[in-house]
């Protein structure tokens, strides 16, 4: 059984191997789904391209003060639908962290990694319950909620944002290219010319067999 | 001065729609072909596309708030 492949309009024909694997490790690490099926130029492209994007959006989106990639998270409630990491999740690997921050803030656990893709605090909500180590008055100046992050951040919350978001959007793209190849505008179909359809009718009409009276 | 062409001119974050603009150019092309050549030749076409278009779009708000300002 022969292996999916894609011709190009230059000859040469793109190996896409197993697309549905090469799909899901494209969506895993932009480029990876590429390396495996040897375009390894177009991998390095899409690493560097998608995830410098995604990397300078969390940088934007972060200090050593609150936590990095604060702009990446997950929360899904009336008080903050967070609607862009529908977008950002086009990058697979680089945002479960924010996934593994979620399900721990869910379950009422102190965030990772100095708060590293952490949702914000909710405004009304509860605090974790502070380890046993750290005092109250520690615990809570480390929880930060959303208006303490647009506030620190300013219009770098926004910028992070959209970085990153853009960075998903790519992502999105290479994992296609991934899965079907290249997609390459089909060329114009070439005008008949008029003198060639009369040609055409005249040599149908000589091998029409002649009627005799 | 024109208020939006003073606030476009000392706002220094339109540069970070430069590394946008070049990410967004590189991967597009880059979905289009396979061989470096065409993908870099269809990405500068792209980010003039891009850039022509924003010029467009802020020279029309420009025109626009002169109009209603006076």
């Amino acid at each position: 059984m022969s292996e999916p492949s894609k011709k190009v309009p230059s000859e040469k024909t793109v190996l896409l191997k197993d697309p549905v694997l090469a799909a899901f490790l494209a969506w895993l690490v932009p480029g990876l789904g590429h390396l495996y099926q040897g375009r390894t130029g177009k991998a390095i492209l899409f690493f560097i391209c998608i995830l410098g994007t995604f990397a300078y959006g969390c940088y934007l989106g972060g200090d050593a003060k609150i936590g990095w990639a604060r702009v990446v998270y997950f929360q899904w409630d009336e008080e903050d639908m967070r609607l862009p990491f529908l977008c950002q999740m086009g990058m697979g690997l680089p945002t479960l962290p924010a996934v593994v921050q979620a399900y721990r803030a869910g379950h009422g656990r102190e965030p990772l990694w100095g708060q590293f893709m952490a949702p914000p605090r909710r405004a009304g909500g509860a605090l974790p319950a502070p380890r046993p180590a750290r005092n109250a008055e520690g615990a809570l100046a480390e929880q930060w909620t959303l208006d303490d992050l647009h506030f620190h951040l300013r219009p770098y919350f926004e910028l992070g944002t959209v970085f990153t978001m853009i960075a998903g959007l790519l992502n999105v793209l290479a994992v296609y290219d991934a899965w079907g190849g290249p997609v390459f505008a089909e060329p114009a179909p070439a005008p008949k010319d008029a003198k060639d359809e009369d040609d055409q009718d005249l040599e149908a009409e000589a091998e029409r067999p002649a009627t005799g009276s | 001065m024109e208020p939006l062409l003073a606030a476009a001119l000392s706002i220094n974050q339109l540069w970070y729609a430069v590394p946008l603009i070049v990410a967004v150019s590189l991967v597009y092309a880059a979905t289009r072909h396979e061989e470096m050549g065409p993908i870099l030749h269809h990405a500068v076409h792209i980010g003039v596309w891009i850039v022509g278009f924003m010029a467009v779009v802020f020279a029309i708000l420009l025109a626009m708030g002169w109009w209603v300002s006076s």
